[in-house]
C-alpha cells in the first residue's frame, strides 16, 4: 500500500478577485521509504504540494491520503495531531527555536506534541542527535551553530518523533554547495537507516541527482517522473522498523 | 508545565531590555499603590483614632432625635434614669465594650467676670471619660493632666476661650446656663487645664464633673445626653453598633417607639467623608495600576507575537496544538506579571519601612502626629493577585491570536 496517494489535486488561491492556480489536477503515488524530490522553477507548485501533503493546507479539489488517512477531511486540531504523530518537517530557514539549545529544540516535539516521559525523551533526543552527528553541540544555542549544523539539528527534530514521512521544503537553499550535499546525504542515510520516507522540494539542479525519484512540476502541473535506484527504495521498506532505535 | 515555564522565561530573557522595562513599569505601579495605600490608611487610622479617642468615642448612644438637634444641645431629649439604666445594662453586657462615658451636655455662658461668651459644656465622670477617650489627656496643653483635672469645682477650658479671655490655670470663672424649666443658674469653677481642640482651630467644648453639670441644670435626678463608648476593636464598630441597637430595641416597651439611637463615629464625624474620599482615591490608584499593567503587557505581548510569527508557524507545523500555543504566551504574560508584582511588592515594603524609620510627621489641630505607614498582607496579596490576573488577561488576546494562526500563513511571514 502506498504511503501517499494523491488524485487530481488542485489548489487555487484567490486574492483580490485574481485567481492563481497553484496546482492543477496533480496525481501521484509515493511508496514508503522513498527518497523523492519535487523539482521545478519558482511558482511551479512545489511548496503548495508539500503543504498539502504535510496537512498544512487543503486542496481546492481532489483527494489525498497520507498513511491511509484521508487528510482532506481532517479538522484543524486533528490535522495538528496527525502532523505531530506522522510527519516531520525540515524548513529552508531551519526554523529552530532561538531560545532553546540544540538538545531542547530536538526535544521540543516530544514535550509539546507527544508528551513523552523525561527519561524516554532524553534517550530519544540523544540518539537522534548522535544520528545526525550533533551530539557534541547539544548544549549550544542556534545562534552558535553554522547553517549546516542548524539543518542537522532540524533533521534530528524531524526524526525524533519517529514519523512515517519527512517533508523538506528547499532544505538546502540557505546552504553552500558542499553543506547542501552533506545535508542531503545525511537525509538519505536516515532514510536508509530508519526507512522513513523523505520528500523534498528544490529548484537547485546540482542536488536533484541525489533524489531517487524526481517529480517535475511546471505551472502547477506534474510534467514528469524520473526514477533512479527504485529497487533500492523498495527493498528498504523493512528498514523502517529500525526507526524505533531513535 | 515546567517546559512551558522554561520556554516562557527564556523568551522573556531573549528580549531582556523590553522585559525589564515592562517589569519595571509594573513594579513602579505596584510600589505606587502599596506606598499610597500604606500612607493613606495610616493617615486615615491616625485621624480616626484622634477623633474617636480624644472626644467622640467609637460609637454613641442617644435618645432618639437628639443627634438631629445636636446643635442646640436640647435638654428635653436627655435619657431619663430608667433609660440610662437600660443602656448601662446592655453596654455592661457587651464584651466588645471596653469603657463608656455618660455625658450631660448643655450650652451656657462662660465668664471671667470681665467678659462673657458662649460655651458648650460636657459634664462627665472623669475616670470614665478618660478611659473612654484616652487621647483626651494629650489635648490638655496646660494644667493638670488626667482625671484630677475634672474633680468637682474644676473646669477644663477650651484654648479658644482661654486665649481670648486671657484665662490662666487656677483662675476662677463662672458657667451660667438655663435649665429645662427656664431657670438660670451659675456656678464658679477653678480652671484646672487648657484644652486643645481635637480637630483644628475652633472648638468651644469645655469639661466639668457631671455632678457640677447636674447642679447647674438643677436636675433632680440623673439624666444623660449621650453615652460615648470605646470598643476593643474599632473595625467591628458597625457590628457592635447593630448589636447594641438591636438589644436596646428589644428592651424597649413599645417596639414601634424605641427611644434610643446608636450612631457610629463615622455617622457623627465629617471626617468619615474624608475617609471615604481616601478609599475612593485608593480605588482609582488601583485602577491606574490595572491600566498600567494592561497596556504594558498587552503591548509587549502583541510585539512578542508579531516578532515570533514564523516561530509560531514552526511549532504549529510540527504538531503543537493551539491550546499549547495559547498557554505558551499566557505563561509569558503571567511571568511578566509575577516578576513585576514581586519586585514591586518587595520595593514597596522597603519604602514603607524607610518611611517608618523616617517618622513622617504632620501637624493636625494643635498636635504633631507621626505617620506609621503599615500595609496589611492582604493588601499586598490583593495588589499582586490583581497584577497577575490583569497580566494574564492582557496576554489573552495576543495569545489567542497566536493560537489561531494558520501554520501555513505564519510560515510564509517574512
Amino acid at each position: 500500500m502506498s504511503l501517499i496517494v494523491a488524485q487530481n489535486l488542485s489548489k487555487t488561491y484567490a486574492t483580490n478577485s485574481v485567481e492563481v492556480k497553484a496546482l492543477q489536477g496533480v496525481s501521484f503515488e509515493i511508496e514508503s521509504a522513498s527518497f523523492l524530490a519535487f523539482v521545478g522553477p519558482s511558482g511551479s507548485g512545489k511548496t503548495t504540494l508539500l503543504n498539502l501533503v504535510g496537512c498544512l493546507d487543503k486542496p481546492t479539489s481532489g483527494s489525498l491520503a497520507v498513511a491511509g488517512v484521508d487528510v482532506v477531511q481532517l479538522g484543524r486540531r486533528q490535522a495538528a495531531e496527525f502532523r505531530g504523530q506522522n510527519i516531520g518537517f525540515i524548513f529552508q530557514s531551519f526554523n529552530l527555536i532561538a531560545v532553546l539549545t540544540a538538545f531542547e529544540n530536538v526535544e521540543y516535539p516530544l514535550v509539546m506534541v507527544q508528551e513523552l516521559r523525561p527519561a524516554e525523551r532524553r534517550d530519544r533526543v540523544l540518539k537522534a542527535l548522535q544520528a545526525v552527528g550533533m551530539l557534541e553541540q547539544k548544549s549550544q544555542m542556534p545562534d552558535q551553530l553554522s547553517g549546516g549544523q542548524k539543518q542537522r539539528v532540524a533533521i534530528a527534530r524531524a526524526l525524533v518523533t519517529r514519523p512515517k514521512l519527512v517533508l523538506a521544503d528547499e532544505p538546502t537553499a540557505n546552504l553552500d554547495h558542499e553543506t547542501a550535499y552533506m545535508v542531503l546525504r545525511l537525509m538519505k542515510q536516515m532514510r536508509n537507516n530508519f526507512g522513513i520516507t523523505f520528500i523534498f522540494s528544490t529548484h537547485d539542479t546540482r542536488i536533484i541527482g541525489e533524489a531517487e525519484i524526481v517529480y517535475s512540476l511546471e505551472d502547477g502541473r506534474l510534467i514528469g517522473r524520473e526514477g533512479r535506484g527504485e529497487a533500492h527504495v523498495q527493498s528498504s521498506e523493512d528498514r523502517r522498523t529500525k526507526l524505533t532505535a531513535i | 508545565m515546567f517546559n512551558l515555564v522554561k520556554i516562557a522565561v527564556r523568551n522573556l530573557r531573549r528580549y531582556k531590555r523590553r522585559s525589564l522595562l515592562t517589569v519595571s513599569l509594573i513594579a513602579f505601579g505596584v510600589i505606587f499603590v502599596l506606598v499610597f495605600v500604606a500612607v493613606s490608611s495610616s493617615f486615615k487610622e491616625l485621624m480616626i483614632t484622634q477623633i474617636t479617642d480624644s472626644y467622640l468615642g467609637d460609637l454613641q448612644v442617644h435618645r432618639r432625635g437628639y443627634v438631629a438637634s445636636i446643635e442646640t444641645l436640647p435638654l428635653n431629649l436627655n435619657l431619663n434614669l430608667k433609660q440610662v439604666a437600660t443602656v448601662e445594662k446592655i453596654l455592661n453586657e457587651t464584651p466588645e465594650v471596653t469603657a463608656y462615658s455618660e455625658r450631660v451636655k448643655f450650652g451656657g455662658m462662660f465668664s471671667n467676670f470681665a467678659e462673657t461668651t458662649n460655651i458648650r459644656i460636657n459634664g462627665v465622670y472623669p475616670d470614665n471619660e478618660f478611659a473612654t477617650c484616652p487621647e483626651l489627656i494629650a489635648r490638655i496643653s496646660e494644667g493638670e493632666k488626667g482625671p484630677n483635672a475634672l474633680q468637682r469645682g474644676k473646669i477644663l477650658v477650651p484654648v479658644l476661650l482661654a486665649r481670648g479671655f486671657g484665662v490662666k490655670i487656677g483662675d476662677t470663672v463662672v458657667v451660667i446656663a438655663t435649665n429645662q424649666d427656664g431657670s438660670v443658674n451659675g456656678k464658679t469653677f477653678a480652671v484646672s487645664g487648657i484644652l486643645e481642640s481635637a480637630t483644628g482651630p475652633g472648638g468651644r467644648d469645655g469639661y466639668i464633673h457631671i455632678e457640677d453639670a447636674m447642679e447647674i441644670l438643677r436636675m433632680p435626678q440623673k439624666e444623660i445626653s449621650e453615652f460615648a463608648v470605646n470598643l476593643k476593636t474599632i473595625g467591628r464598630v458597625d457590628e457592635v453598633a447593630a448589636s447594641v441597637e438591636a438589644r436596646l430595641a428589644a428592651a424597649a416597651s413599645d417596639p414601634q417607639k424605641v427611644p434610643f439611637q446608636v450612631h457610629t463615629w463615622s455617622q457623627l464625624s465629617p471626617f468619615s467623608n474624608i475617609a471615604k474620599m481616601i478609599d475612593v482615591m485608593t480605588f482609582f490608584i488601583k485602577l491606574m495600576l490595572i491600566a498600567i499593567v494592561l497596556i504594558s503587557i498587552l503591548n509587549v505581548m502583541i510585539m512578542a507575537v508579531y516578532e515570533r510569527i514564523r516561530e509560531i508557524g514552526t511549532i504549529a507545523a510540527i504538531g503543537t496544538l493551539p491550546r499549547r500555543i495559547l498557554s505558551l504566551f499566557l505563561v509569558e504574560g503571567f511571568f511578566l506579571g509575577v516578576f513585576g508584582a514581586g519586585v514591586g511588592a518587595l520595593s514597596g515594603l522597603g519604602i514603607v519601612l524607610i518611611l517608618n524609620l523616617w517618622k513622617l510627621a504632620f501637624h493636625f489641630g494643635q498636635q504633631d502626629l507621626v505617620l506609621a505607614p503599615t500595609i496589611a498582607a492582604s493588601e499586598i496579596l490583593v495588589a499582586c493577585a490583581m497584577v497577575i490576573a490583569v497580566s494574564i488577561l492582557a496576554s489573552l488576546q495576543p495569545a489567542l491570536k497566536a493560537s489561531r494562526m494558520e501554520p501555513i500563513d505564519a510560515l510564509r511571514h517574512v
